[in-house]
């Protein structure tokens, strides 16, 4: 009986511990929780507080009694904040689907045709995973002066096309579709563009969208390379256009309406993600890294 | 199967012609680059031959200032952001409720324009017209006299960089010790278990040395990441980076390519290429000590 006590007290003092200890997981992760998403809450509080409310804040306010819109109406109207949406929306569109052009037939080649120097040409393309952009940059800031292409859409897209990264993300899909399916296609004589384009890629198209939408976040963030091919602002993308508010725009004085253009900047991208979440994140995990 | 040769190239042409205009090309061209001496790039002549670029590069005070900016953010972020990735993954993986809602918002960071949230970090740090911002305040609340954090001392700039590039670098790190821990054999923490190990000892005897490939993958990237820093600092000071002191190695070779010091490619190739040395040699390392730390 008494042995019996003894043990339940044991379990019971276990199970107390086990509930400590989850309590205590649960805090931390939602103080990461917090430290995630507070500058998210700040940037949209700050950007529908007035322009005299936060600038006579003596003490910075959490909460705000009179939100207002008229900064998104200031960011919109005294810089060409929508120009700037449309070029980088161009932009995008532009090198993810010029890359698509590229990588697929490159893919397909590597993962279904045979031909002489096969491998030997594949590890050339896998070794230059490893060159860092900072590396060759340099030159391509050189050539596409000299071609006369700064600020040109041309100049700003033809150096972001390819992927080699993306290329070998595609061929190791293409390669799991089985042999069979191509010479069933063949016999029916269809031609090896035709089987690509109308098997494989509707086949693989889950890689296919994964690879479209990481280009797409990669895209509407490249900052470095526009910055350094583009001086007028007719041609500035999102990135260099909220420098360029930041630094020489309202953004040095009015910070709820540099607000309000952050807000609009981040909303594309937040809303893509809150879509496409798994494929996303199962895409990142697969290999991308931030920059 | 057939082989079709000349189909084949047909299929890759596009590629290859891109990449070797853009990736190939360049690389041997940044070679030459830097070792053109007194290359001037209007006329596109230059006087010799040799190490003269590398030798300027090297005593330049900017440089100088810019490598230990980048050597002081890698070796206090890539440690830290590793460790608080790996406790939140830990803490992520125990538990089954809320983690879809914690795993979306802690990716969050990783879709975001670093230089426009690099503002609101920046807006947090400064003070306004009548106050000294929300980090002083909340400071403040500990007794801790107000600090300037974006244009006061250098050791407070670096804490705001150094917290900025941990918040830009946790989404990528804990999403793959996520999986990575997730894809460790549940039959190993049974037969654990049943031998009734606690959890300390468990995370040391199975958790760590099955995701310890995943550590080394991290740290390397990490270090390969940190040292390419660049539009977190100019999301938080503004493009010239010189006068604030918080230049960066790649900033530096941005700064010699392009703006108000520019136009001198030979400097930002051999700034380049220095830095890429570093990079190989880092990584060389971490390999060296992996073989004999990791458990594959």
């Amino acid at each position: 009986m008494e042995k019996t006590l003894d043990l339940s007290a044991a379990q019971q003092k276990q199970a107390v511990r086990k509930k400590i200890t989850k309590t205590i997981v649960y805090v931390l992760l939602g103080i990461w929780a917090i430290i995630v998403l507070f500058p998210f809450y700040w940037m949209l509080l700050s950007s529908v507080k007035s322009y005299g409310d936060y600038n006579a804040e003596s003490v910075p306010q959490f909460i705000t009694i009179s939100p207002t819109l008229e900064n998104y109406l200031t960011a919109f109207t005294s810089v060409p904040l929508l120009d700037y949406f449309i070029n980088t929306f161009i932009f995008t569109v532009a090198t993810t689907a010029l890359m698509l052009v590229i990588i697929v037939p490159a893919a397909f080649a590597f993962s279904r045709l045979n031909f002489r120097g096969k491998n030997l040409v594949f590890v050339l393309f896998l070794s230059l995973m490893m060159i860092p952009s900072e590396l060759v940059i340099i030159t391509n800031f050189v050539t596409i002066t000299e071609l006369d292409l700064r600020n040109t859409f041309t100049g700003l897209i033809l150096p972001s096309v390819t992927s080699v990264f993306y290329i070998y993300l595609l061929k190791e899909n293409f390669s799991q579709i089985p042999d069979e399916l191509y010479y069933a296609a063949k016999v029916d004589g269809t031609g090896d563009f035709k089987y690509m384009l109308k098997v494989m890629v509707p086949i693989c198209k889950p890689t296919v969208v994964t690879i479209t939408i990481l280009k797409v976040i990669e895209c509407w963030n490249s900052y470095v390379w526009p910055r350094l091919i583009t001086d007028d602002e007719a041609y500035f993308l999102v990135s260099n256009g909220i420098q360029e508010i930041r630094e020489n725009g309202f953004g040095r004085e009015n910070v709820p309406a540099m607000m309000a253009a952050v807000v609009v900047i981040s909303l594309p991208l937040i809303i893509l993600f809150l879509i496409f979440r798994k494929k996303i994140m199962a895409g990142v995990a697969r290999g991308g890294t931030k920059g | 199967m057939e082989k079709n040769n000349l189909k084949a190239w047909l299929y890759l042409l596009p590629a290859m012609l891109f990449l070797g205009v853009f990736m190939v090309y360049p690389l041997i061209d940044v070679l030459i680059y830097s070792l053109e001496e007194g290359y001037n790039s209007a006329s596109q002549t230059f006087y010799g031959i040799g190490f003269y670029n590398y030798g300027y590069v090297l005593r330049d005070p900017y440089f100088l200032q810019a490598v230990k900016n980048t050597l002081i953010l890698v070796f206090i972020t890539v440690p830290i952001s590793t460790a608080i990735a790996l406790l939140i993954s830990l803490g992520l993986s125990s538990i089954k409720k809320l983690r879809d809602l914690f795993q979306t918002i802690y990716f969050l960071p990783y879709v975001t324009n670093t230089l426009a949230v690099g503002l609101v970090f920046m807006i947090l740090f400064k003070p306004t017209v009548y106050n000294d911002g929300l980090v002083n305040m909340l400071l403040g609340l500990f007794g801790v006299a107000p600090i300037d954090f974006i244009d006061g001392p250098y050791w407070a700039k670096m804490l705001v960089l150094c917290i900025y590039t941990i918040w830009v670098v946790m989404p990528f790190k804990i999403l793959i010790f996520t999986s990575a821990i997730a894809s460790v054999p549940k039959t190993y923490y049974d037969a654990a278990m049943i031998d009734g190990t606690s959890s300390r000892r468990m995370f040391t005897s199975i958790t760590l040395p099955m995701i310890s490939p995943t550590v080394f993958y991290l740290v390397i990237t990490g270090f390969i990441g940190a040292f390419k820093a660049y539009s977190d600092a100019v999301a938080l000071f503004g493009t010239n980076l010189n006068a604030a002191e918080m230049n960066t190695i790649v900033g530096y070779v941005y700064d010699m390519l392009y703006g108000d010091g520019g136009g001198y490619p030979s400097f930002a190739s051999a700034a380049a290429i220095i830095l890429f040395c570093i990079v190989l040699t880092i990584t060389c390392i971490n390999l060296l000590v992996s073989k004999k730390k990791v458990h594959y």
